[in-house]
C-alpha cells in the first residue's frame, strides 16, 4: 500500500497531478449548478414583484 | 423543404434544448463518472510502471486526455459559434460560450500536468518549444473569448465578434498537433493518433481511453449545464421562462 503512494518515488508529481486534475474538474463542474439556482432564484423573484 | 432536418429544428428552440440538454446532462454525467472509475483503477493500479520513466508516465493519464479535449473543446466551440452567428440560432452560441470555461480549464491542465511531468522526465517545468507554446496560445485564445464575450454587452454583436475570434483562431489547432513534427521539440512525438500502428501497449491503451472518454463525456456534461444558463439569462423575459419559473414557485 505505502509502495502505491510512493509511486516509484514520483509521488510528489503524479499526485499532484491527479489532486490538480481532480479540483479543477469539481469546481467546473459545481459552478453552473450554483449559476442556474442563483438564476432561477433572481427571476423567481422579479415575478413575485410583478415585473415582467 | 428546408435542408435542416425538422428534430434538429424543434431542438433548436432555446424551451426545447433547455429541457433536453438537462436530461442528456445528467446521462452523461453518470457515464462520465462510471468511466472515470474504471480509468483512474486501470491507470493507478491495474498497469505497469512505464520501463523508462516508471510511475511518472501514470501523469499520461490525465495529460493526455486533457490535451486531446483542449483541441477537441476548441474545435467544437468555433463551429458552433460560426453556426450561431450565421443562422442566428441562439442554442448553438450558447453552446459556444459554454465551452470556452471547459475548454480553457483542460487546456490549463494539460499545461500544467506536463510541466509536473517534465520536471522529473526533461528536468525542467518548462521550455519555449514549439508544442508548449501553441498550447500556451490555446489558452489565451479561450480567455480572449470569454473576455470578449463578456466585455460586450448586446447579446448578437458579442455572438459575432467572438465567432471570429474563435474561428481566426483556429488556425492553431493543426499547429498543435503538427508542431512535434514540424519543428525539432523536446515534446515526444505522437503515439496514439498516428496511421500505421499505435505505438503504445494495451495494458497504458485501456486506461488512456477510458480517461479520454470519460473526459469527453464530462465535458458534454458540462456544456450542455453551462448552455441551459445562457439560454435562461438570454430568454428570461420569454413566455416559457416565466412559465417554468411560475410553475416551481407554485409547488
Amino acid at each position: 500500500m505505502s509502495e502505491f503512494f510512493h509511486m516509484g518515488g514520483y509521488a510528489f508529481y503524479v499526485w499532484t497531478s491527479y489532486a490538480l486534475v481532480a479540483v479543477f474538474m469539481l469546481l467546473n463542474w459545481i459552478q453552473p449548478g450554483v449559476r442556474e439556482r442563483r438564476l432561477l432564484r433572481d427571476i423567481a423573484r422579479r415575478l413575485e414583484r410583478g415585473e415582467r | 423543404m428546408s435542408i435542416i432536418p425538422n428534430w434538429l429544428h424543434r431542438l433548436s428552440s432555446p424551451k426545447n434544448f433547455y429541457r433536453f440538454a438537462g436530461s442528456a446532462s445528467n446521462w452523461f454525467g453518470w457515464i462520465a463518472l462510471s468511466l472515470m472509475v474504471a480509468g483512474l483503477y486501470y491507470g493507478l493500479i491495474d498497469s505497469p510502471p512505464d520501463y523508462q520513466q516508471g510511475d511518472s508516465a501514470r501523469i499520461m493519464y490525465v495529460h493526455v486526455p486533457a490535451a486531446w479535449m483542449s483541441m477537441f473543446v476548441y474545435v467544437v466551440m468555433a463551429g458552433s459559434a460560426a453556426v450561431g452567428m450565421i443562422w442566428k440560432i441562439k442554442a448553438s452560441t450558447a453552446m459556444a460560450n459554454a465551452s470556452a470555461p471547459v475548454g480553457a480549464m483542460f487546456t490549463a491542465l494539460a499545461l500544467v500536468t506536463g510541466m509536473l511531468w517534465g520536471k522529473p522526465m526533461w528536468g525542467t517545468y518548462w521550455v519555449w518549444d514549439a508544442r508548449l507554446t501553441s498550447e500556451l496560445i490555446l489558452l489565451f485564445l479561450y480567455l480572449g473569448y470569454m473576455a470578449l464575450r463578456s466585455a460586450i454587452e448586446e447579446r448578437e454583436a458579442a455572438a459575432r465578434a467572438t465567432a471570429i475570434l474563435a474561428l481566426v483562431g483556429v488556425v492553431n489547432i493543426p499547429i498543435i498537433h503538427y508542431s512535434v513534427e514540424w519543428w525539432n521539440t523536446l515534446h515526444q512525438g505522437p503515439t496514439v493518433t498516428k496511421l500505421d500502428k499505435p505505438s503504445i501497449h494495451i495494458s497504458m491503451l485501456i486506461p488512456l481511453l477510458l480517461m479520454a472518454f470519460a473526459f469527453k463525456f464530462y465535458y458534454l456534461s458540462n456544456v450542455l449545464r453551462r448552455a441551459r444558463c445562457e439560454l435562461l439569462e438570454w430568454e428570461q423575459r420569454k413566455l416559457w421562462v416565466r412559465e417554468l419559473v411560475g410553475g416551481r414557485s407554485g409547488e
